[in-house]
């Protein structure tokens, strides 16, 4: 017989003394590390606040805030990605409303953010009257669209959609325009930059990775040699080499093997590399969720009548990918931050405007830690609130936990 | 009846499993296959078009261009080929040297993120929290343009006991290096280590056999002692001297220099991996079973005899996985170097393409390399990983 064991410990013994002897000062060597754990503590907040407060000279990042989230996206041509940040808004607030647990934070930080941003006193030519205005919209807008989402008037479904219209609007049509028409004109993705550019080599990259990511997983569990073969090939080696690698692949050789007078766009280029570096750690999570199916759910469409494509389709799929969501929000992680290295082949995202805004006047030269500790903290927040989320999603799907 | 039916219902090709898996098949190579080649087409005519070369021949030729830092012997007159082995060492270097301080450093932070002492936890918490929110490359910037770079003046040189010198330009180290005996030396101490550990093995192995006591730890530690000893006094009781650096003019001269570059991408690769290293060691710690921790203590076992052969032999098995990828990443991490100026692989890869013009061949060697690389870890490491495991039931 089973007794389940009773893994509850007894309760606390009450009272804040209690708790600091219990967790901090139980017997000598706890008291050493917690003297330790203060020193450090102490030592390390002292000197990082006398920082913040005096030594820092923090012109170079309150200078030119336009410049961190558009680049030199034509200033006559503000309304376009002002546009967009109305749209995201609109749905981060519907999303809220709808996934309200694993949304909630990060919509009413970025509703805090945006208002700060709209009224703080920051004297430059940039930010007007108006411009003020416009970010001010952006927490109506998330407190707007959230209202619907809680109503019901929308469900997830219906959201998601959206996510994938709008986005691929605001990508493909909003903001790039097109030649010759007058209220659109073409914009080049050579003075795009900032977060914008950040956002969007993240984004496409792990939406565009996540198609050939589950067919070459599903290829390397094929019984086809040949299709095994391949997709083999593709994931260990580009699993086995650096990510900057393949970003100057795509940079530099990439020109050579396309007909001579094609010419790919530069942030495209970045993005079809980051995107297929994406595929190949996609196709080895959703692999991963590929064999988590017991054998018995193939077995069991397969004497239902079911053939192969519809078995993958209706029964082992969706199951390998609600199973995978938590690693693909992790994965999405740790590529929003590799983006960083799209600098080094010479793309203004935000490291790069960062590092462009510190070479463009002779007095930034010195403020690097002052420049780079603002781009880690924007980063930071970015990364946290995901890995917060994904870490709840993780719960409620029960995934790892049996 | 069966016979019946088959004959009736012959299967349409169009569904027929065999025919659409070897269609499957013959479809996939032909597009893969297809697209490679018009890739090839297209790239033969390009290179006529432009004149560009494919031949490795430029390799024997001289490189022309200075390496800052390098342990092998060189100088712009060696080849091309020389200066990419020098890529490849520096390479070698920082990875195998930021994988054997990651892995210290993670492993302490490991063990105190399941620190029962709340604060300490806490803190590693927000160590493991800082880094792993924060690109790699940003916190090498930081590293290298706010902490290295900002390092005082050669005059005004940081001085640790050793005597270490840390200033702008590196940091300066007392080192020691054989006289010319101390070759001997060095022969009987690897001798001895060799020969320790061995007895070690099977003097254990012998005890668990027969149940005899061996005293296994007073002969190998016995062996440790003597065999240098030997070696000390062989040499005549001065096998090696300290190298200690000196001010000259304007810079230290002497001593064991590792520049600024080496130090921020060594600091920042191991600060950053050590993050990743310590939650694979707590998840593994934790997940083995707490009823192995009591089954150990009620049998009778020391608290440290837990601990070392209960629970992280158990530990090992799910933590060494994990850790190969993240000394994997490291060392593909390594090749950030480039953005702070640190010449390894992928940097005088770079160079080389510039100078030689030859993108495809270099670009082919640096990628094979990282390849081969990262294929050899994985091996080795997987060797030792399989001999681990548990023999499932």
């Amino acid at each position: 017989m089973i007794v389940k064991p009773n893994t509850q410990s007894p309760p606390d013994p009450p009272g804040p003394v209690a708790w600091l002897i219990k967790n901090l000062f139980s017997n000598w060597f706890n008291s050493l590390l917690t003297l330790i754990s203060l020193s450090i503590i102490y030592f390390a907040a002292a000197s990082v606040l006398s920082w913040v407060f005096t030594t820092a000279d923090w012109r170079p990042v309150v200078g030119a805030p336009l410049l961190y989230l558009i680049g030199q996206y034509p200033r006559d041509q503000m309304w376009r990605p002002g546009l967009s940040l109305w749209l995201i808004m609109f749905l981060i607030g519907m999303s809220w409303g709808v996934w309200e647990k694993y949304v909630k934070a990060f919509a009413i930080f970025l509703a805090i953010l945006l208002g700060i941003f709209a009224i703080v006193p920051l004297e430059t030519a940039t930010i007007t009257l108006g411009v003020r205005a416009a970010f001010l919209i952006n927490p109506v807008l998330i407190y707007l669209g959230y209202l619907i989402g809680k109503n019901k008037i929308v469900n997830g479904q219906h959201v998601i959609t959206l996510w994938i219209f709008v986005s691929s609007l605001i990508v493909l049509v909003l903001l790039p325009g097109f030649e010759g028409i007058p209220f659109l004109p073409k914009v080049e993705t050579t003075v795009w930059g900032g977060l914008l550019v950040t956002l969007l080599l993240a984004v496409g990259g792990i939406v565009l990775s996540f198609p050939i990511g589950v067919l070459l997983a599903l290829g390397r569990r094929s019984s086809l040699p040949v299709v095994k073969i391949f997709s083999i090939l593709f994931i260990e080696v580009i699993r086995g080499v650096p990510l900057i690698t393949i970003l100057f692949m795509f940079s530099i050789i990439l020109a050579l093997f396309l007909p001579a007078e094609s010419r790919i766009d530069r942030v495209l280029r970045a993005l079809i590399g980051m995107t297929v570096f994406s595929a190949a750690y996609m196709a080895e999570n959703v692999r991963g969720g590929l064999q988590s199916i017991p054998p018995g759910q193939i077995e069991a469409a397969r004497a239902i009548g079911l053939n192969n494509f519809q078995t993958m389709v209706l029964i082992v799929l969706p199951q390998a990918l609600r199973a995978v969501i938590p690693s693909i929000v992790g994965q999405f992680i740790s590529l929003f931050k590799d983006t960083t290295l799209v600098v080094i082949v010479g793309i203004n995202d935000l490291l790069g405007i960062g590092k462009s805004i510190l070479g463009s006047d002779p007095e930034f030269v010195r403020l690097q830690a002052e420049m780079y500790i603002f781009i880690a903290l924007i980063f930071w927040v970015f990364s946290y609130f995901m890995s917060q989320a994904s870490l709840k999603l993780e719960k409620t799907l029960g995934v790892g936990v049996r | 009846m069966a016979a019946n039916i088959q004959a009736k219902e012959k299967i349409p090709v169009w569904r027929d499993e065999r025919y659409l898996s070897a269609a499957t098949q013959i479809i996939s190579s032909i597009v893969v296959l297809g697209l490679l080649y018009w890739m090839a087409e297209n790239f033969t005519e390009i290179t006529q078009q432009r004149g560009i070369s494919l031949s490795y021949k430029f390799l024997s030729e001289p490189a022309g261009f200075p390496i800052s830092e390098s342990t092998i012997p060189y100088d712009p007159t060696m080849s091309f080929g020389r200066a990419f082995l020098v890529g490849l060492v520096n390479t070698l270097n920082v990875s195998v040297i930021g994988i054997i301080f990651a892995t210290v450093l993670g492993f302490i932070i490991g063990l105190a993120r399941l620190s029962s002492n709340w604060l300490f936890n806490r803190l590693a918490v927000a160590y493991i929290e800082f880094h792993r929110n924060i690109p790699l490359l940003v916190l090498l910037f930081l590293w290298y343009f706010a902490v290295f770079n900002r390092l005082p003046s050669v005059k005004d040189s940081i001085v640790l006991p050793g005597p270490i010198y840390l200033n702008l330009r590196g940091l300066y180290l007392t080192w020691p290096r054989l006289t010319e005996t101390g070759n001997i030396f060095l022969g009987l101490l690897i001798g001895g280590l060799v020969l320790a550990i061995l007895a070690w093995n099977i003097l254990i192995r012998i005890r668990e056999r027969t149940g005899r006591e061996t005293y296994y730890v007073p002969i190998a530690f016995g062996l440790l002692i003597i065999f240098p000893l030997i070696g000390w006094f062989a040499a005549g009781g001065n096998p090696i001297w300290l190298d200690v650096p000196v001010l000259e003019g304007f810079n230290y001269k002497n001593g064991m220099r590792l520049t600024p570059e080496f130090g921020a991408i060594l600091v920042g690769l191991t600060t950053y991996t050590a993050a990743f290293i310590a939650e694979v060691i707590r998840g593994g710690i934790q997940a083995v079973q707490l009823g192995q921790t009591e089954a150990a203590r009620a049998v009778g076992l020391r608290k440290t005899h837990v601990l070392r052969l209960i629970v992280i032999p158990q530990a090992m098995r799910i933590i060494i996985p994990p850790l190969i990828s993240q000394y994997l990443n490291l060392t593909k991490n390594s090749s950030l170097a480039l953005a702070i100026g640190y010449q390894d692989l992928f940097a005088i890869g770079k160079v080389t393409i510039n100078q030689a013009g030859r993108a495809v061949p270099v670009f082919i060697m640096v990628m094979v390399t990282y390849l081969m690389l990262s294929l050899i870890t994985s091996f080795i490491l997987n060797i030792y990983n399989r001999r681990i495991q548990f023999v499932e039931r």
